[in-house]
């Protein structure tokens, strides 16, 4: 680890952690965020993590920004990795069907695998999660196994149901609600993944673990997913 | 609790805070009013908190009809507002009497005009503001992130007696065409020497793709020549250049985290002066040092007081 502070806009620096991205990043991600938000406190305006970096969005009414690239290095001093029982770890049922997930069988022509070995593999690991972005609540989760790495779809769908899991290159994630989305799909999951009234708003939080976990159809329609075909929705 | 009757609206016309804040790193947009000095404006003219929900008017198209005696205060773009037919010019408070109606006709000068009431409109607080974000369905006036509808109804429940005009020196000045500071970012070193060149002593047009999210840029292409990027936080103002190297600047409604290299970003000040442009109105950049640009911020921030 190479840590610099970089000027990213008047009031945001960039605490570059890493170059690259890796699993490895996120015990040393979650710590250098706990380290800014309490050193920061009420000057903190966001804090932006994404796989590499973290942007902290400072208040400029309380700090000028050479005092806020001071506050980062000094809340860098001894930086030691947190414990990984920080993040949350979750369980994400997914009913995996060709209606709701027509890249399975892309991903098992590419692989070589049968589809259920290829929704065997998806649910073998568990995956961080690198940053949220995109949409509210959209987790980049990863990494899935290089078999199964995937790149996105030439052509992205105007409309992705909600709940929809994708896989793309090397990351997968679900669909919080209906967009457009170019990620390749292979289920669904009923989890409601944003929710206004939740605490904490969204189920998945930078530095969580996460694990799909095979459902059928009938325990899917009772965990009230909504099993609409993909092409249904055009 | 005052009421008015909204008349006519497009999908342009948004209640807007400062925004929604402490909730990016869970993907959720910043949001809030574009032209965050003239929404200030506005609730200065009736002693509101600077950030209390006004309406941003894009453009024009919106109406609304007095249900009881009101007053309100009107900042930012000349959108040819009319009170009962008669010119009203914006950056005053004024009195809307019941039965009367407040039209916005075209934009005469800027792009955006900012409606307040006193103590500022209702809205629901979604996250801990009423931004209208419409992709996130978030905010607006029950929280879902729609536009301001015709027939729909807007209230407030402050109290202000306060019939006066921004004094003429510190209104903002919509015709400047002083060049949009920018601040130097990390890959500005990772461009080509002419794209250097062309980035700062250039005009550039705006194009009319642009919306809350972005606003694309039209002149030489500018070309990177560093590593592609993983993606990270981006900045309110940040200038983007995709690789077709014509570049972006990202306003309130724009993506938390994203990969393309930038120039640099954009000053709040300067975001506000953008927000007052329109397609094909031609723009310059200006480098500035951050903590110059701080102290040019802070200065700023006084003139309210």
């Amino acid at each position: 680890m190479n840590p610099r502070i970089e000027v990213v806009a008047l009031d945001c620096l960039m605490l570059r952690l890493f170059d690259e991205i890796a699993e490895a990043n996120m015990p040393w991600m979650l710590a250098a965020s706990e380290r800014l938000r309490a050193a920061f406190g009420a000057q903190l305006i966001d804090l932006v993590p994404s796989y590499t970096t973290l942007m902290v969005h400072f208040d400029l009414t309380l700090s000028s920004p050479a005092q806020a690239r001071q506050r980062i290095a000094d809340a860098l001093v001894d930086l030691a990795p947190s414990a990984r029982s920080a993040g949350h770890c979750h369980v994400l049922p997914v009913w995996y069907d060709l209606s709701v997930g027509p890249e399975l069988s892309l991903l098992a022509e590419r692989s070589g695998l049968p589809v259920a070995e290829v929704v065997r593999r998806h649910c073998a690991r568990e995956y961080q999660v690198f940053a949220l972005g995109f949409a509210p609540g959209f987790a980049f989760m990863g990494l899935v196994e290089e078999i199964l790495a995937t790149p996105r779809l030439n052509t992205p769908r105007k409309k992705v149901a909600a709940g929809s899991v994708g896989i793309a290159e090397r990351q997968t994630a679900a669909y919080p609600v209906v967009s457009p989305g170019g990620w390749n799909l292979i289920g669904r999951t009923p989890a409601k993944l944003f929710d206004r009234h939740r605490d904490g708003y969204s189920l998945m939080q930078p530095g969580d673990t996460v694990r799909f976990e095979a459902v059928d159809h009938a325990e899917f329609v009772r965990l009230g997913g909504d099993d609409t075909p993909l092409e249904a929705l055009a | 609790m005052s009421r008015l009757t909204i008349t006519a609206s497009t999908a342009l016309c948004l209640l807007q805070d400062a925004g929604r804040f402490g909730v990016r790193h869970l993907g959720v947009t910043q949001g809030g009013a574009a032209d965050w000095c003239s929404m200030s404006w506005a609730n200065w003219l009736l002693g509101n908190a600077l950030n209390a929900t006004v309406v941003e008017i894009t453009l024009g198209g919106f109406a609304v009809v007095a249900e009881e005696d009101c007053l309100l205060a009107l900042a930012g773009a000349d959108l040819g507002a009319q009170l009962e037919g008669l010119p009203l010019a914006p950056w005053r408070s004024f009195k809307l009497h019941k039965g009367q109606k407040l039209q916005f006709t075209q934009p005469l000068l800027g792009a955006r005009a900012y409606l307040a009431a006193p103590g500022g409109f209702d809205a629901r607080q979604v996250l801990g503001s009423s931004a209208t974000v419409v992709r996130e369905e978030l905010g607006g006036p029950d929280g879902m992130g729609l536009p301001l509808a015709r027939g729909g109804a807007l209230s407030y429940s402050g109290e202000s007696r306060l019939l006066r005009e921004v004094p003429l020196p510190l209104r903002p000045d919509l015709q400047s065409k002083a060049p949009l500071d920018l601040v130097l970012g990390a890959q500005i070193g990772q461009f080509s020497g002419q794209s250097l060149f062309d980035a700062f002593n250039t005009a550039w047009s705006l194009d009319s793709r642009a919306d809350r999210m972005g606003i694309r840029l039209l002149g030489n292409a500018l070309h990177y020549q560093g590593q592609p990027m993983i993606s990270e936080g981006i900045p309110l103002g940040a200038v983007q250049v995709p690789p077709d190297g014509q570049p972006i600047v990202l306003l309130n409604d724009r993506q938390t985290i994203g990969g393309y290299p930038r120039l640099g970003a954009l000053t709040p000040l300067a975001m506000a002066r953008l927000a007052q442009q329109l397609p094909g109105d031609r723009i310059r950049f200006a480098p500035v040092m951050q903590d110059r640009a701080w102290q040019a911020h802070n200065n700023y921030l006084k003139s309210y007081l």
